[in-house]
């Protein structure tokens, strides 16, 4: 995975509360077999509507979404995070995430930063005419107008986006306490250790 | 020095656990990981990019069943007939190479024993009680019904356990259900697990994992218990759980993956060991008695809007919550019914006898049972039986249950998902009512507009035979 120690640009002022799975990737793209691609059915819904953020051409590439109370809520479909990543975007700040998404967006190393609601306000203002910046290390969400807002984060998750790491890479590193588990199952429970037809 | 009392749910997973962290995640060990073409795709892919092999290809077993059709799949010349949708056709075309490149069994449609993947797993030995096992599918809880501790997982999910064979995870809440007493006549292990999800609602068991008890449990077949299990994540529950015993081990033995000779011993000596101490406490009991319930049918679009057949439907001012209010009338209003009418009024012009739930030989043996010299009403257009797998398909055509459905006007069809979920081309007409054996009742769940109601593969039947929601009692003879 890339590595996020820092995110900065512009960011789509989204706001909206609520908004489930389904409107970020619609049911009908769940067919498809590669992560790519997905860009282009996210925000269906939203993006039939005239004059919508998403369109807007200066927001075009952003790399961060500011968003409303309980992102990402409904189904769990993991392809609501490819969506994102397709469209460019690394980093979504709200006021709540829903558990499984926030979960599926860490795991496509897309950072998501909780804030208090007058501070998400307050960046969505400045995010119509400027740029935000997000800073990994330190913790912070600054803006050119001296606006700084500090947010929490797992300290494991934190040093897996920093490095780069993805959970499969840091399980695989302990593959030797998985071996001895596997040659225990073989001495203890040889029924479970193997599969034969 | 006294050990710990401990549950069924706490001695596999101290079993399986490779490694405890300070914050409580563990590193599970994962024994049996089933794979389908439909969360797949893109964990292989993610291994590819990555570089990275299947830890043990011999613990994963790849079956397609989603997007398959239910229709003749060969030509007469026995050449595979294409599948239409090209993108169900590239989601089972992914998951063949993907399996032949990762050196993984796969079970295809043009084998014997293909069928829906929790039919598959336990029909095959390759689930068994005290393991681990996972798919990339929410009713993977099914499997529980063994005495496996089982559950569904996301797409990295599937990933981790391809390349790793363990998973990241925190320790579940334990919950008691304990049905006690006798289930009356016409009462099946779904009516139970029906009624648990009323009884507990949609979100009841979430954070637990679930260990059903009490003799109407231990009563009940294999197949009964895999019914019960496959829906606790209908009542929130992550995992279900039923103990194993003389039963359990009169299934597993002989199935092609069960263990032999004396590991078979060592084995059912193991299984035995599993079972609950005695004073060992639960999070959370739930005691249900087995004689309330009955026959019971869905009203809603939530697996928790239960209600006998004898009933109405409710009011939605009724229950005591504003939001289960507001979503009650949305139900309402996109079932199409009314407050106070009779659910044994209410017509249905489709039946589905089939999916992971109930579509296993006892399933069709009870269905088959009321439609023995019987023919559906004239108001069902469309009725078909899929059975969960090709060898379920195989017993009942030895048993000529075949010739009572289509003797009957029901369609005999090839097994799969099919209208579970309407990923193949087997869904219910928008507006349409379906007397469904299926888990899910959700919105669009078996095609847009479609409205489904969970009843038993009995109640099935007594519906199509009828064309409205009946008690099955009524024609019991
Ligand atoms: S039969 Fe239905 S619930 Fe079962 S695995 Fe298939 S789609 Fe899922």
């Amino acid at each position: 995975m890339t590595p996020i120690k820092h995110v900065a640009g512009r960011a789509i002022p989204f706001g909206r509360k609520n908004v489930d799975t389904d409107v970020i990737i619609p049911s009908h793209y769940l067919k498809t077999i590669t992560r790519e691609g997905l860009g282009k059915g996210a925000f269906e819904t939203i993006r039939r509507e005239p004059g919508n953020i998403f369109d807007t051409p200066e927001y075009a590439g952003a790399p961060i979404l500011i968003a409303g109370d309980n992102f990402g809520c409904g189904s769990s479909r993991e392809h609501a995070a490819w969506a994102l990543l397709d469209m460019g975007l690394t980093c979504v700040i709200a006021p709540s995430f829903s558990d499984i998404f926030s979960g599926n967006a860490f795991k496509n190393g897309i950072l998501t930063v909780v804030l208090p609601q007058e501070a998400v306000d307050r960046l969505i203002e400045v995010a119509q005419t400027d740029p935000i910046d997000i800073d990994l290390e330190t913790q912070t969400v600054t803006t050119p107008f001296q606006d700084r807002f500090t947010f929490e984060i797992d300290p494991f998750r934190k040093a897996c986006l920093l490095d780069g790491l993805d959970e499969v890479g840091l399980t695989l590193a302990q593959g030797d306490i998985i071996s001895a588990h596997e040659a225990g199952l073989r001495a203890q429970l040889p029924f479970l250790a193997s599969a034969n037809a | 020095m006294s050990k710990k009392l401990r549950t069924l749910y706490e001695k596999i997973w101290d079993a399986h656990v490779v490694e405890r962290r300070d914050d409580g995640t563990c590193l599970v060990y994962i024994d049996r990981h089933l794979v389908h073409e439909v969360t797949s795709p893109q964990a292989f892919e993610a291994l590819r990019v990555a570089g990275r092999k299947v830890r043990r290809p011999d613990l994963t077993l790849a079956v397609p069943d989603h997007n398959l059709p239910t229709t003749a799949r060969r030509d007469a010349a026995g050449k595979p007939i294409p599948i239409a949708d090209a993108e169900s056709a590239a989601q089972l075309d992914a998951l063949t190479r993907n399996a032949h490149a990762f050196g993984i069994r796969l079970i295809g449609d043009a084998d014997a024993e293909q069928g829906i993947v929790h039919v598959v797993g336990p029909e095959q030995g390759f689930s068994l009680p005290g393991a681990t096992i996972v798919c990339g599918d929410s009713h993977t809880a099914c499997h529980g019904g063994l005495g496996a501790l089982a559950f569904g997982i996301g797409t990295s999910e599937v990933e981790h356990v391809l390349a790793t064979q363990t998973l990241l995870l925190k320790q579940s809440k334990s919950m008691e259900v304990r049905v006690e007493g006798d289930l009356g006549p016409g009462v099946s292990a779904k009516d139970v697990v029906l009624h648990i999800c009323g009884q507990l609602g949609a979100a009841g068991g979430t954070g637990y994992v679930i260990e059903y008890t009490g003799s109407a449990i231990r009563n009940l077949s294999i197949e009964g218990r895999l019914t019960i299990s496959n829906m606790a994540i209908e009542h929130g529950a992550r995992a279900g759980l039923v103990a194993p015993d003389e039963t359990t081990f009169a299934y597993v033995k002989g199935r092609p993956y069960a263990p032999k000779g004396a590991d078979w011993d060592k084995a059912v000596a193991w299984w035995k060991s599993l079972a609950t101490d005695p004073g060992a406490t639960y999070d959370k009991v739930v005691v249900i008695n087995a004689a309330d319930i009955e026959p019971t049918v869905t009203w809603g679009t939530s697996p928790e809007d239960t209600v006998a057949i004898g009933g109405v439907v409710p009011a939605p001012e009724s229950f005591a919550d504003a939001s289960k209010q507001e979503a009650a009338r949305k139900s309402l209003d996109y079932m199409g019914l009314t407050p106070g009418q009779k659910l044994a009024e209410v017509e249905v012009q489709n039946i589905f006898i089939g999916s992971c739930t109930n579509s296993r030989i006892e399933d069709l043996r009870a269905a088959a049972e009321v439609l023995r010299g019987r023919h559906k009403a004239a108001n069902v257009k469309w009725a078909i039986v899929v059975p969960g797998s090709g060898l379920v398909k195989a017993q009942a055509e030895a048993e000529g249950l075949h010739e009572v459905f289509i003797a009957a006007g029901l369609e005999w069809r090839e097994p799969g998902c099919s209208a579970c979920l309407g990923m193949n081309p087997d869904k219910v007409p928008a507006g349409e009512r379906c007397a469904s054996t299926s888990n899910r009742n959700f919105v669009g769940r078996q095609g847009p507009g479609a409205r489904t109601h969970l009843v038993s593969p009995a109640m099935a039947a007594a519906a199509a035979v009828t064309g409205r929601l009946t008690d099955v009692r009524e024609l019991m003879r």
